[in-house]
């Protein structure tokens, strides 16, 4: 999974909400679920040091 | 006596016992293959990109230097063997990029669920309970291929087995696969069962003496035997199957036939998207703030990865738009039952509108 970017993105209480990836053109919102296949793929990158999250805005 | 004339009168008591009905009768929801007939696309028929992009649940992986397969869903035609056994579609891999790389694969998979396994009734760890796999296969290139099967918890143990076919022939392969004791399924929503047809392996993946017919564990350097005919590395060949059932018991029974809306909504436990129309929002408590509630149509295998598309034909990705001017970020907020949107700084004030939803939990 060639993920360009990765942001947290907040809920209104400023919690955080998901990650919100960019893959080629797409632009996805991934809940922070350990069930979730491009969660576990974003922490695996992320652990191999190939992914960093940028803080939400 | 002519059946029309067979009342029920007409039947002795305890007649009718089990032994004399067909196992057929019983058998209904046997096959914990998803989408096995491969009628549901609901993300498309045809796609040149890796991974979940066409036949829903099945997933169409390929890589290695130079490789390229274009996946897609057919039509099949009255002259195909599966045709008249009610089969309509099959998945289609095209070769359109060719590759010499030790490491190119080209593999269709789908994970079982893992509770779908462990509740099954097949005792995965007994030598004497059997799981039975059958499908159609073809591919324009003759010689031996192989699928496989791997437990997903645990110390991953895989399974797998050969066959041969003749070129741009349907042939049905069956297998009856005994458990092990040292197969792990747990009864929760992640990965269950792997099965995987492999198309092409690079010598990668693959040994001349590999085991086959036989539990081992997970080796991904040893997964089946070498492959001679070299498929991706034929312009142009192709590789499909339909008609996939995986059943308890050690009889390939044919094949179950679901409806188009039944399948469809297995399907939807792990991908959805909705139409591409036009939706507006609810304006907020506080007037900077617009939110939108959508329930999914069947609650879905974990939070889903979800994406919004704010103008037609999937334009102003995770945005929101005001009679196509304005356009206004938008926040999800995942369930497994229901998608929220919300937009917490609109300008633009109110009628903001989204068009179309993806959302996918798929494994």
């Amino acid at each position: 999974m060639d993920i360009a970017s990765a942001q947290y993105y907040n809920d209104l209480q400023g919690n955080q909400l998901g990650i919100r990836i960019v893959i080629g053109t797409e632009i996805m919102d991934v809940p922070l679920d350990p069930a979730n296949r491009h969660y576990v793929e974003i922490m695996r990158q992320v652990e191999a040091g190939e992914l960093t999250i940028q803080d939400a805005n | 006596m002519a059946l029309s004339t067979i009342k029920t009168a007409s039947i002795t008591d305890d007649a009718v016992t089990t032994p004399k009905v067909s196992d057929g009768v019983f058998n209904a929801h046997r096959n914990l293959i998803i989408n096995g007939a491969m009628q549901v696309a609901q993300r498309g028929t045809s796609s040149a990109t890796s991974g979940y992009q066409t036949v829903d649940r099945w997933n169409a992986a390929f890589g290695g230097s130079g490789a390229a397969v274009t996946q897609s869903q057919e039509s099949l035609s009255s002259s195909d063997a599966p045709y008249a056994l009610g089969l309509r579609n099959y998945h289609r891999s095209t070769v359109t990029g060719t590759s010499t790389d030790t490491g190119a694969y080209h593999q269709i998979l789908q994970y079982v669920e893992a509770q779908n396994m462990a509740q099954s009734g097949w005792n995965l760890t007994s030598t004497s309970s059997y799981i039975t796999l059958s499908f159609w296969v073809r591919s324009s290139v003759a010689g031996t291929y192989a699928f496989y099967f791997e437990s997903m918890d645990g110390t991953q143990q895989s399974y797998s087995h050969a066959f041969t076919i003749s070129a741009n022939t349907w042939t049905k392969v069956t297998k009856t696969i005994p458990g092990n004791s040292n197969i792990t399924i747990n009864n929760d929503n992640g990965h269950g069962l792997l099965f995987d047809i492999v198309a092409h392996f690079g010598t990668d993946y693959t040994t001349a003496s590999s085991t086959e017919d036989a539990w081992k564990t997970f080796d991904g350097t040893d997964v089946s035997k070498d492959y001679p005919q070299n498929w991706l590395n034929t312009s142009g060949a192709t590789f499909d199957f339909t008609g996939v059932q995986l059943e308890v018991g050690e009889t390939a029974t044919p094949f179950e036939h679901r409806s188009y809306g039944d399948e469809l909504r297995r399907c939807q436990r792990y991908y959805y998207e909705t139409t591409d129309y036009i939706r507006y929002m609810s304006q907020g408590p506080v007037g900077s703030q617009a939110w939108e509630w959508i329930d999914l149509p069947v609650t879905m295998r974990a939070q889903p990865t979800g994406t919004v598309y704010g103008s037609p034909n999937e334009a102003d990705v995770g945005k929101a738009s005001q009679d196509g001017g304005d356009k206004e970020t938008l926040s999800l907020y995942q369930s497994p039952f229901v998608l929220g949107l919300l937009c917490s700084n609109s300008t633009s004030g109110q009628n903001l509108q989204f068009w179309k939803i993806k959302v996918d939990a798929e494994l």
